[in-house]
């Protein structure tokens, strides 16, 4: 049993946890704006970028440039992005598992990972796998500049033949509530099946090119990866603080409730103590008469 | 929208946010090739930009932004410019951009032309050439 000055330790304990955790939730939520205003003005770019490869890609024939060109496939890449720091849920968790069963379906032989964020570097690290790279995600915004050094990374690999596909996982942000991991292929770059017939009137199919298609696809295709890379970063960003923020917030109505279980204990545990002595006086009173 | 002949509709984005979407009357922006002319109803025609400014006029209002590197994507309805990165006359610091352009004149002394550090560089220079041009044209 417990005594009375151990129970009360030990509210004030969870109440400076619950205080932290509090605390935490209100950053990840100002994170969280900052982040989803962050991916709202990306959007239009990235948006845009997607419409031109698209209608390039379904017109370019796949010999003109390196990066339209199915090879076969013998090495794998994945590019995995976690976050560099915990206490944020299941969000790293989710994103592994995903990877793992990824690494499942396409065979561990000749696969190699990419990894961005220091969780997946620290679970990779003693695992029987190639690791092309690890960085971390760093701290502050995610920048375009990391981004164009990851996809740099990316496309130098799969140029040298070192990787045959780039795939790449990361953690689509849906709402603050859900994030959901996504897997989508970058490389080769190909229109997504069942696009095609989304031509619209705008004559769009008839370019004329300056200074002419190979050049603009060689200088195009690239950024292509720089553009999704950087969406990848700011995406798993966003998901990393919703998820940090949800975590939190569960984990300071969690400690609400110990406190309010500590309390009921600590004052019957008082009550208690306070019956006994009163009946000891009674008692001893009733001894005297 | 755009089923008017007399305007187009032009869009500046960067990665970082969307700069410029208003209907306009003509624009202007630096080619690879040149700098090329746009007004509404111009064909198809698809890109690379090289660092320099983009001016576009609506009746007697007219406006300048400076652009990096990237592509423009030009409908007959509708001009798309996709750059790096841009900066709007009022956004531009002076001093900053003038010791930007001090480093990669430096960088660019340093590099031979085979360098892939040199383009780059170049664009830098170029980006921030551009920039000051507008500044002290505002200021003039």
């Amino acid at each position: 049993m417990p005594s009375l000055k151990d129970i009360k330790r030990r509210i004030k304990s969870v109440k400076n946890t619950r205080q932290i955790t509090k605390a935490m939730k209100m950053v990840s939520a100002a994170k969280l704006k900052k982040a989803q205003d962050e991916i709202t003005a990306a959007r239009p770019y990235a948006e845009k970028m997607l419409d031109l490869i698209n209608s390039l890609a379904s017109k370019a024939s796949p010999d003109s440039h390196p990066l339209l060109e199915k090879r076969e496939v013998k090495n794998v890449s994945l590019a995995l992005f976690t976050s560099d720091r915990g206490l944020c849920g299941s969000f790293n968790s989710q994103l592994l598992r995903t990877a793992e069963r990824f690494l499942r379906e396409r065979g561990p032989s000749g696969a190699s990972l990419y990894l961005v964020g220091k969780r997946g570097a620290e679970y990779y690290k003693r695992r029987n796998i190639t690791v092309l790279s690890a960085r971390p995600v760093g701290s502050g915004r995610p920048s375009y500049g990391a981004a164009v050094e990851i996809a740099n990374d990316l496309v130098g690999a799969y140029l040298k033949g070192e990787t045959d596909e780039v795939h790449m996982i990361f953690s689509e942000f849906k709402s603050a509530l859900t994030q959901k991991p996504l897997t989508i292929k970058l490389l080769p770059v190909a229109t997504p099946d069942g696009e095609e017939a989304k031509e619209d009137g705008d004559g769009k199919g008839e370019y004329i090119y300056e200074p002419g298609e190979e050049a603009v696809l060689a200088s195009l295709l690239p950024k292509y990866v720089e553009v999704q890379a950087f969406r990848a970063l700011l995406e798993t960003s966003a998901s990393e603080h919703g998820a940090r923020m949800t975590a939190m917030d569960s984990a300071s109505k969690n400690a609400g409730q110990m406190i309010s279980g500590l309390t009921l204990v600590y004052n019957r545990l008082r009550q208690a103590a306070i019956t006994k002595e009163l009946m000891e006086i009674i008692g001893g009173a009733e001894a005297l008469k | 929208m755009s089923d008017n002949t007399t305007t187009f509709l032009l869009e500046i984005v960067t990665p970082q946010r969307r700069l410029l979407s208003m209907e306009v009357e003509e624009a202007t922006a630096p080619g690879q090739e040149g700098e090329f002319g746009v007004l509404p109803q111009h064909t198809p025609f698809l890109t690379v930009l090289k660092p320099g400014e983009v001016a576009f006029r609506k009746g007697a209002e007219t406006g300048v932004l400076a652009v990096g590197r990237g592509y423009a994507e030009v409908l007959p309805g509708k001009t798309t410019i996709l750059v790096d990165t841009a900066a709007r006359e009022s956004e531009i610091d002076l001093e900053a951009v003038r010791s930007e352009a001090q480093e990669a004149e430096a960088a660019l002394g340093s590099l031979s032309q085979e360098d892939a550090a040199y383009a780059p560089a170049q664009d830098r220079l170029e980006y921030a050439q551009a920039r000051l041009r507008i500044k002290e044209r505002a200021r003039a």
